[in-house]
């Protein structure tokens, strides 16, 4: 009984996905009868202008939202984690951390549509389009990156750092040779579960997107609003199987590191 | 003089290890406070502001945003706005009951596999979590589309009209939430039974007897930890949810997600979007509330 | 940067001897060092955590080339008095000296004091090759001596096929010697070890314990040990300081602290003690056990004996006094018996239990307890 609920939800995750893919490779463009097995969609991929453009989007928003939320979130977390402040501010930093994880993501859309819009009459950075994103996107990430970070922070234990400094470490030779090789692993953890974030938002990029910075999610969303064409089930199989790489990739990474 | 102190070996004073924290913690504070905190804090006064002509907003103080949300338009009044509060709360609530009861099946079964076998099966619950939403949501579509079994099942039962698609529906509406947060109730609820006690349960069985007494007694309060943060988990992402109404309900189910995303999108009325905003916060905060106290109860039960 | 100068560069030259009698760390030898001038000197230590005074002004002289233990139980402040001297804390009051510098406020990295830590602290990153040469890299030595240097200390611990190892990938007792390759490799003046054989097994702690002495004997170096093992300090130390409660209750050799405590608290950390209540009289020091011609600095007070100065006798012999005894205990080497009135002996006498005997208690065994 239990086993054939249980294979049932799991169903329930996978149907969908496996129709898109099976329509993927399916040779009729209108309508969703059979018409026989093809890659054309795929090829055409490789052609279509707006598919490009969202990729080069989606992943230039990536990069740049993951680089800058692992810099701010990596000093957040080292300065939270190794310096002794009062309880007070403790505690209000550690809430301004859990609010952007517990804030409902439409909520934290609302907010930055509101800000950006205050904003814009001061900097035109906050025009809708990819800056924004980028603000948009760190603003959740930072919060991830520095919880991730501190974790990782709180399992080294303070003689590590002593030892450093009782061999003669002055603090930036700490830094450099114990600290930071110490805490990679964090780090690009941090990193890694920015960047998926990233990739995986739709929410705050739909609300802060402008006419040339569309996105994948975006342009699914939108065909899916307008009628979706095979290409669009092909890109979304691909993404779909780069998550499943992605995922099992990451299983095993954090299963040899432990 | 400041007193020297020796914080993780390193000599130093109070207030220089304080400057060098503050420096550290400065951008990404500084960051959370420009793009969350102020512009959060901010939605409360604009929701008592007015729309201008233009979209801009004029700061006044009124209650029509709030008014016009109970349903008091321009246009006399229609319960509209007040369905959809209360429909997000009941989609919402369904949503997390649903899953609940999908969820403690999925952790079982996982649980029941063999120890190097049950990263995988917890993959397969982790591969749907990192799939973007709107993939999911549009897939749903094509699943629930006329053409395709589901609905044709349908029509052959009578229940659906022959070349009708199964969406926009209140059913739909629920498979594709029910199918976006399952992930979110799962992982944590695994967590908490992976962690079971199975000599508790021997003993819980032994003393009872029926299964339902075991759960009652057994299970429940050993996996209420992971069935707490998997509550939270799918219900308040579940009263902000926009995509899966949007792309499967149509425009009789819409919930408040999409009224906000209206509102802030397509009529520019931040005012009115504020207003939303915060009652759905208000409304997501309450539930919490209620559950954290009934929760209490059945942990003392 | 004074004691960067004083590593002599000179010992690599006698690497070679297999015997490695010559000490790289020091040429001159363990005798002949116990001139103050190079000791540590720690002067009126004072700390507190928050409510709590974990040292309350402690005074310490510790000679150069001594082996010293800290011994008392957990919670007296002697970790917190190594930390002070590993730069690891700073005292509320008081000064640590070494060889006439301060370096009470001299931060931990420019210290030429090193420490091997409880649980060792090696860097888990870095193999052993690399952690052993963490401190000479620090300072900046030219790789080629960081290889010498790293290479002779890991020799001199026996460590030679670890080198590419990960900590991870070692054991307790090669981690506790990579610990302290690490920390000896520096030449520090003084090396500090806390509890580091609080990790290991019974058996091993007691081969360590000797590998340690002999190392120290054959560099010559100061050391200081802090432990809650009596056994361990007995069997490692030149010089024990008894703490607790935040004091040093006595310093002394191993011997002298055994022999002749001072305090109550000394006599019974310091392995098994019978306490004796002692009354002044005319004659001398009243006990049950007789009276004896001491001087004491109290009316009432105890005396302290160790179970083996007991004599047992089965007959009377002048001066003893009649007892029974109530249990015995079968040690291997010898019994260990529990006597009416309470007095714990030991004997190589065969005794059972109810059998009356007779002890004596020679007056040169008797301590005299201050407090």
């Amino acid at each position: 009984m239990t086993r054939a609920v249980a294979l049932s939800a799991l169903a329930l995750l996978y149907l969908p996905m496996l129709a898109v893919a099976l329509f993927s490779l399916n040779r009729t463009r209108h309508g969703l009868g059979w018409g026989g097995f093809t890659w054309e969609w795929y090829l055409r991929l490789l052609q279509n202008e707006a598919v490009l453009e969202a990729t080069r989007n989606t992943f230039l928003l990536a990069l740049l939202s993951t680089l800058l939320a692992t810099l701010l979130g990596t000093l957040l977390a080292l300065g939270l984690e190794r310096h002794p402040f009062g309880r007070r501010f403790r505690g209000f930093l550690e809430t301004l951390l859990y609010l952007p994880v517990v804030t409902p993501d439409l909520i934290l859309a609302a907010a930055l549509v509101v800000a950006f819009g205050f904003l814009r009459q001061a900097f035109s950075l906050f025009e809708p389009g990819l800056p924004a994103m980028v603000v948009g996107h760190v603003t959740f990430q930072v919060a991830f990156v520095a919880l991730v970070v501190m974790s990782r922070l709180q399992g080294l234990p303070r003689e590590l750092d002593e030892a450093a400094r009782d061999l003669y470490a002055t603090y930036p030779v700490y830094l450099r040779r114990v600290l930071l090789p110490l805490l990679t692993p964090g780090i690009v953890a941090g990193a890694m579960l920015a960047f998926t974030l990233s990739l995986d938002d739709f929410v705050i990029s739909f609300f802060t997107a402008g006419p040339t910075s569309q996105t994948l999610p975006l342009l699914i969303y939108a065909s899916a609003r307008r009628g979706v064409t095979p290409e669009i089930h092909a890109v979304s199989t691909l993404i779909f199987l780069l998550t499943v790489l992605a995922v099992l990739g990451g299983e095993r990474l954090t299963r040899r590191s432990v | 003089m400041n007193r020297l102190l020796v914080w993780y070996g390193e000599l130093t004073t109070a207030p220089s290890l304080f400057l060098r924290g503050l420096l550290l913690v400065l951008p990404g504070m500084v960051w959370l406070l420009a793009f969350l905190v102020l512009p959060g804090l901010v939605l409360l006064p604009l929701s008592f502001a007015e729309r201008g002509a233009f979209g801009e907003v004029v700061w006044t103080f009124s209650w029509e945003n709030y008014r016009r949300l109970l349903g008091f338009g321009v246009l006399g009044y229609s319960p509209d706005n007040l369905l959809a509060l209360l429909r997000t709360l009941w989609v919402a609530l369904v949503t997390t009951l649903i899953c609940l009861l999908l969820a403690y099946p999925i952790a079982f079964f996982i649980r029941s596999k063999p120890r190097a076998q049950r990263y995988l099966w917890l993959s397969l619950v982790l591969i749907p979590f990192w799939t973007n939403i709107v993939i999911r949501t549009y897939a749903w579509q094509l699943l629930l589309a006329p053409e395709m079994p589901f609905a044709r099942l349908a029509s052959a039962l009578g229940l659906l009209e022959p070349g009708m698609a199964l969406f926009p529906s209140t059913l739909a509406v629920y498979v594709g939430m029910v199918s976006a947060f399952l992930p979110f109730m799962v992982l944590p609820l695994y967590s908490s039974v992976e962690r079971l006690d199975e000599s508790l349960l021997e003993a819980v069985r032994d003393l009872y007897g029926g299964p339902w007494r075991v759960f009652l007694h057994g299970v429940l309060p050993q996996t209420l930890p992971g069935l707490t943060v998997g509550v939270i988990l799918t219900f308040v992402p579940a009263m902000g949810m926009f995509v899966v109404p949007d792309l499967l309900g149509g425009a009789k189910h819409l919930l408040v997600g999409n009224l906000i995303q209206q509102a802030f999108y397509t009529m520019r009325d931040w005012p009115y979007g504020a207003a939303l905003s915060l009652v759905l916060v208000l409304l997501t905060l309450l539930a919490l509330r209620l559950y954290r106290r009934h929760g209490k109860e059945v942990e003392l039960a | 940067m004074l004691f960067l100068k004083r590593i002599r560069r000179g010992g690599l030259g006698r690497r070679g001897g297999a015997s490695g009698e010559g000490s790289l760390l020091r040429s001159d030898g363990a005798e002949g060092l116990w001139a103050t001038s190079g000791g540590l000197g720690l002067q009126g230590i004072t700390k507190r955590f928050g409510e709590l005074e974990v040292l309350r002004g402690v005074s310490l002289e510790v000679h150069r080339g001594e082996f010293f233990t800290l011994l008392g139980p957990s919670g007296c402040g002697k970790t917190t008095l190594l930390r002070i001297v590993g730069g690891f804390e700073v005292p509320d009051a008081g000064r640590v000296v070494l060889g006439g510098r301060d370096l009470t406020h001299l931060p931990a990295h420019r210290r030429p004091v090193n420490t091997v830590f409880q649980n060792y602290a090696l860097f888990p990153h870095l193999t052993v090759y690399e952690n052993v040469a963490f401190g000479l890299r620090s300072r900046g030595f030219p790789e080629a001596e960081v290889r010498a240097r790293v290479e002779y200390a890991l020799g001199l611990l026996h460590l030679e096929g670890l080198l590419h190892r990960y900590p991870q990938q070692l054991s307790g007792g090669q981690k506790q010697r990579v610990a302290l390759a690490r920390a000896l490799v520096n030449e520090p003046e003084v090396l500090l070890l806390d509890e580091p054989m609080s990790a290991l097994d019974a058996k091993l702690r007691a081969e360590v314990q000797v590998e340690l002495r002999n190392l120290q004997r054959r560099l010559g170096a100061t050391f200081i040990l802090v432990t809650h093992d009596q056994e361990e300090a007995m069997a490692v130390s030149d010089r024990i300081g008894v703490m607790e409660g935040g004091r040093i209750l006595q310093v002394g050799t191993p011997e002298e602290v055994y022999e002749r405590p001072r305090t109550r608290f000394v006599a019974e950390f310091l392995g098994v003690a019978n306490l004796i209540p002692a009354r002044r009289g005319k004659g001398g020091v009243e006990t049950p056990w007789g009276t004896f011609a001491l001087e004491v600095p109290w009316e009432r007070g105890f005396l302290a004996m160790r179970p083996e100065r007991v004599e047992v006798h089965l007959h009377a012999v002048p001066g003893s006094v009649p007892a029974r005894v109530r249990q015995v205990i079968y040690r291997g080497a010898y019994l260990e018996a529990f006597l009416e009135p309470s007095l714990r002996v030991r004997t190589a006498l065969r005794l059972s239990p109810d059998q009356e005997i007779f002890v004596r208690l020679p007056v040169k065994g008797l301590v005299v307890l201050h407090e």
